[in-house]
């Protein structure tokens, strides 16, 4: 039991006591996200939801308050509690050395894990438009953007049309891989997180091309979404990750 | 490769047309028929790919599945499927050739070719509106119960497993209740399930447009969409009791115990 709490903890769950000696806090806000909405018990972390930083209508035309609210409240809450259930059945599976147990919850362990990770980080690439929503990124970000895909509208076109040829439910992203040191556009299936694409993928923008994001509001009509996200894309959040992840790459 | 299982689906198609005459079923399962016959002729004609509609109006299902939902389901979502398969096969080497063949060549051992999504989304769709009918659920009867209870025990039995593979298909795909006969597999697929017994009714599940006409030995009974544009205007979130409900109050036992006798025939 000991064992499969230390796993957690070290390589999955950073506890709170080593965030705080993080010399980079706000890449312990912005990376590990999800565990500053962790709680304890019986020795095990679990999740809760992460609060929005805005309320469910700001976003809206966009995207509706009630699209809003269902997602965060429903969907997300759903991965939370099942990801829960998965990782409490895990930490028995382990104490009991049952390995097959194990082995059998990846594909809920991954799932619901991913779509908790997924979604801890859309909420914040996403921001009101009188809060700067949309408004194009400055600095480092915006001229590495510049020169991997020639202009930030070229950038948008080749994201919107990856998301919307994604058969089925999945993410289309804007990441950073850190041993190339350049920007990729990368689509996942699922839950599947952006690090499933390549171990030093970490993600600076996810767009959630599940029918569940954008139904209610525009239908079958997939395109339309994805052209009305980037008026409340937050780039100053995806601009602060990738300074932080290109300074530590480099370090 | 694929002319064991064409040889089959023709034997299958010969099988449920002359079925639906002798029953006097043909509005049952209309483009069951179609499906398979489609085959049968080997096909030079390609005007078989059109958006068929329903065997029943938009309407017929509300309240449980809304005319709405219908509306965009089968007026958007099927007919994308439908026209944009038109369009990705004119000029290839997959033009004239029937829905299955294009299903199973283009699954391509799992390594999708680009038609493959919309062939398989078409297929999906006409079986899945025949599964459904105003005033379905309830229990089969006949050979088909007696086959549900021989192979899970128990009529209620097969629904909890066939309502927690629809639950828990991770993302968007399908649930489905197929027999699985012996050892007629296309070489297309590793068998999903090779430790089941052969001749017997098993309970499947499959992601996005994979159906289990790419697994050869598996002929579909019946199905449940479980996309969310097939429940989200209705049912939202709420997947579980869309599934329910399906089971309760949709389901065309008549369509899947028709299906059933035609694959006995074929493989007797």
């Amino acid at each position: 039991m000991a064992a499969a709490r230390a796993l957690f903890t070290r390589k999955t769950l950073p506890s709170s006591s080593s965030m705080l000696r993080n010399p980079k806090p706000f890449m312990a806000t912005a990376l590990t996200s999800a565990s500053t909405t962790t709680t304890h018990t019986r020795g095990l972390q679990t999740f809760t939801l992460p609060d929005l930083a805005y309320d469910y209508g700001a976003l809206e035309p966009a995207i509706s308050g009630e699209i809003m609210q269902l997602h965060h409240q429903k969907h997300h809450q759903t991965y939370v509690t099942n990801y829960n259930k998965a990782i409490e059945q895990l930490h028995n599976a382990l104490a009991k050395g049952d390995a097959s147990t194990a082995v059998k919850l990846q594909s809920a362990i991954k799932f619901n894990g991913g779509g908790h990770v997924n979604h801890s980080i859309f909420w914040k690439n996403l921001t009101p438009t009188r809060e700067g929503g949309g408004e194009p990124p400055h600095g480092s970000l915006g001229w590495a953007i510049d020169t991997h895909f020639g202009s930030l509208e070229a950038l948008i076109q080749k994201v919107n049309a990856e998301g919307a040829a994604l058969h089925g439910s999945g993410w289309v992203w804007l990441g950073l891989d850190k041993e190339l040191k350049r920007l990729v556009v990368e689509t996942t299936a699922n839950q599947d997180p952006l690090v499933t694409k390549g171990a030093s993928l970490v993600p600076l923008l996810g767009i959630d091309v599940w029918e569940h994001a954008y139904y209610l509001q525009y239908k079958n009509v997939r395109p339309d979404y994805l052209k009305n996200i980037w008026k409340v894309i937050n780039w100053k959040y995806a601009s602060e990750v990738y300074e932080a992840e290109s300074s530590e790459s480099t370090a | 490769m694929n002319k064991h299982r064409t040889q089959n689906l023709s034997k299958l198609a010969l099988a449920l047309a002359l079925a639906l005459e002798g029953r006097g079923l043909g509005n049952v399962a209309p483009s069951t028929v179609s499906f398979f016959l489609a085959n049968k002729e080997g096909s030079k004609v390609n005007a078989k790919f059109e958006l068929k509609p329903p065997p029943y109006s938009l309407n017929a299902l509300e309240p449980i599945m809304s005319q709405r939902t219908l509306e965009y389901h089968w007026g958007k979502h099927h007919r994308s499927y439908v026209d944009n398969l038109k369009k990705q096969v004119v000029g290839t080497e997959l033009d004239g050739k029937s829905l299955e063949d294009i299903i199973i060549t283009s699954f391509n051992k799992g390594d999708i070719l680009p038609a493959f999504n919309n062939a398989a989304q078409v297929w999906n769709h006409d079986f899945f509106w025949e599964c459904m009918k105003p005033g379905g659920g309830g229990k089969p009867s006949g050979d088909l119960l007696a086959l549900i209870e021989r192979d899970f025990g128990s009529f209620e039995k097969f629904s909890d497993e066939f309502k927690a593979a629809a639950a828990t298909q991770f993302g968007s795909g399908w649930a489905w209740l197929a027999y699985k006969s012996s050892k007629l597999g296309v070489g297309n697929a590793v068998d999903p399930i090779p430790l089941e017994e052969d001749n017997k009714l098993v309970v499947l599940k499959s992601p996005n447009a994979v159906n289990p006409l790419v697994w050869g030995a598996f002929y579909p009974l019946l199905t449940i969409d479980v996309w969310e544009h097939a429940y989200y205007l209705d049912f939202q979130n709420r997947r579980p009791d869309y599934i329910s409900v399906f089971m309760d109050k949709l389901v065309s036992w008549d369509a899947a115990s028709s299906r059933l006798e035609q694959v006995k025939a074929l493989i007797a």
